[in-house]
């Protein structure tokens, strides 16, 4: 690894602790931005002469504050009033560099910085993008990428959720214990939405997507070594490294979807799904169930089986069963009937689905499900009506094909089926 | 005398790594390995998962107690370690500074001799 590349992992590894004790600082989003931004020119410039500091996070945290404060000063200089609010706490900004690094500050401070990011006006995708923005440094042009929009609109797009974030005011304050847990939930609940903006994609647009997926991962990992006690954020990371564990096996070489029971399981990423399983084995000890756990735990049961015909559906279709109590949703009771079709036949799955339709009508796994289910049941016509439904709902062209290649199996079998009659 | 070399680094930074960061920094240590391991020198090497995957027994007031974490406040993590037989503190010291050499992660690596050795059967 080069000079550069150490230094700028070492800048985006301290970045949300510094940007979290600026923002406390300055309480100023834009202020906190451009201290970090000039602690950072500083450290391009000083740390190849100079070594590595031992704590880059405190460096950029100490330079990026002077300069900050130079900048405010030189602002109120040219002001007609001081505008001495603009800084936190002068008595603050004078104080040793011992208590800057101070340990229960620096998890407040991150868990606020991501916190502003999951203003509940914005919608989700806001949301991420500018969590990637400002947590994660992400470039706006790659975030664009990711995002699969132009630059400038993802500029503007992050700039009005900034303007957003600022007129709502940070919450300053230190969060007592259960607003402190209210904002935890927040942001994995945004954690889990930058992973599954990335991991909702087809072969085309992978490459570009799946760095969210990694920084949802690093983000979750960044959670729990804040919060190293919560069985949720171990579930929650849990589920991410298992899902993207499979990423390598989820396309085939014409771009097409691999359902994980045809997926070569000799692709997936084993370390990933070691350190996943060990946290599902920790989170469960703590004996608090989740809907992170619960959903990690369903992963790890498809990780821990070495051949697709080794999966323990049965334990599956419980942990489903837990999940819909309590987080009930038909999307949920959907993937249910996905293992209860392996428990019980495909007509109890049809029968736990068909009251969903009305509710599920634009969505394209119901009906690729349904018409599954019904062409296991040797019922050709509606199945084929529920695919055509189901391709019309398509997300991606991957999608399409794969239930393109259920029909062409149909037409087939009907073909058969009409010609063996002739022959009779 | 067998040696122990152990692994601290700040795990914030080997974990921001991308995976093909990772593969080089993993090749270049392999490398440094390969002529130990022919000389027959080499012992067991291990890579341990985060710390976030760690779990601690602790006996309190007699009583054992698992605890989730190391739970160190600290910068840099034990990561992993390598065992290697030498036959003075000076190859123990080379062999650690040819592995710094090519691990750009700014750890250090504590060297400690092995007093007890019961050679695993178990594959990682």
């Amino acid at each position: 690894m080069t000079e550069l590349a150490w230094i700028s992992n070492a800048i985006s590894t301290a970045r949300p602790q510094a940007m979290g004790a600026l923002l406390r600082y300055f309480r100023d989003l834009d202020a906190a931005e451009e201290a970090f931004q000039d602690a950072c020119l500083r450290a391009l410039k000083n740390w190849p002469k100079n070594g590595p500091p031992r704590d880059p996070a405190a460096w950029l945290i100490f330079v990026g504050r002077n300069s900050g404060i130079d900048a405010v000063r030189k602002r109120s200089k040219q002001a007609p009033l001081p505008e001495e609010d603009q800084i936190s706490d002068l008595e603050d900004a004078e104080s040793d560099i011992a208590e800057r690094l101070d340990g229960a500050h620096y998890r407040d401070d991150i868990l606020r910085l991501l916190f502003i990011c999951c203003h509940p006006d914005l919608p989700a995708t806001q949301q991420i993008a500018v969590a990637l923005r400002i947590v994660s440094g992400i470039t706006v042009k790659q975030i664009a990428r990711a995002f699969l929009v132009g630059e400038s609109a993802m500029e503007q797009r992050i700039t009005r959720a900034k303007a957003r974030i600022a007129d709502a005011g940070v919450p300053f304050e230190t969060p007592g214990a259960v607003e402190r847990s209210e904002r935890l939930a927040a942001v994995a609940a945004m954690v889990y939405l930058i992973f599954n903006e990335g991991y909702s994609t087809n072969s085309g647009e992978a490459p570009a997507r799946a760095p969210l997926c990694e920084e949802a991962i690093r983000l979750a990992r960044l959670l729990l070594r804040l919060f190293q006690t919560e069985p949720e954020i171990m579930g929650l990371t849990a589920l991410l490294l298992l899902q993207h564990a499979r990423a390598p096996a989820r396309f085939d070489e014409n771009g097409e979807i691999v359902l994980l029971e045809d997926q070569d399981r000799s692709l997936w990423s084993r370390k990933m799904i070691d350190e996943g399983l060990a946290l599902v084995d920790k989170a469960l000890r703590h004996q608090k169930p989740g809907p992170y756990q619960v959903q990690a735990a369903i992963a790890a049961l498809h990780a821990r089986a070495e051949k697709p015909e080794d999966t323990d559906w049965t334990e599956i279709d419980l942990l489903y069963s837990l999940l819909e109590q309590m987080q009930p949703s038909p999307v949920v009771t959907l993937n249910r009937a996905v293992a209860v079709a392996k428990v019980r036949g495909p007509e109890a799955a049809l029968a736990m689905i068909e009251p969903l339709e009305q509710r599920l009508s634009g969505y394209f796994h119901f009906f690729g499900l349904k018409g599954g289910l019904l062409m296991q049941l040797g019922r050709g016509e509606e199945a084929r009506v529920a695919f055509d439904r189901a391709i019309a709902l398509a997300n991606t062209a991957a999608e399409a094909a794969h239930i393109r290649m259920h029909i062409d199996r149909l037409m087939k079998e009907g073909a058969a089926k009409a010609a063996a009659k002739t022959a009779r | 005398m067998l040696y122990a070399i152990l692994c601290y680094a700040s795990e914030d930074v080997v974990c921001s790594w991308s995976k093909e960061q990772d593969d080089e920094v993993m090749a270049n240590l392999l490398n440094v390995q390969e002529k130990y391991a022919t000389a027959g020198r080499l012992g067991p090497v291990a890579r341990l998962l985060p710390t976030t995957a760690a779990t601690t027994l602790r006996k309190v007031k007699g009583e054992s107690v698992v605890i989730d974490g190391p739970f160190a406040e600290t910068k840099e993590q034990f990561l992993g370690f390598y065992t290697l037989e030498c036959a003075d503190l000076d190859e123990a010291v080379e062999f650690a500074r040819e592995l710094s050499e090519v691990n750009p992660s700014g750890g250090s690596y504590e060297i400690r001799p092995v007093s007890v050795f019961n050679p695993s059967t178990a594959a990682a």
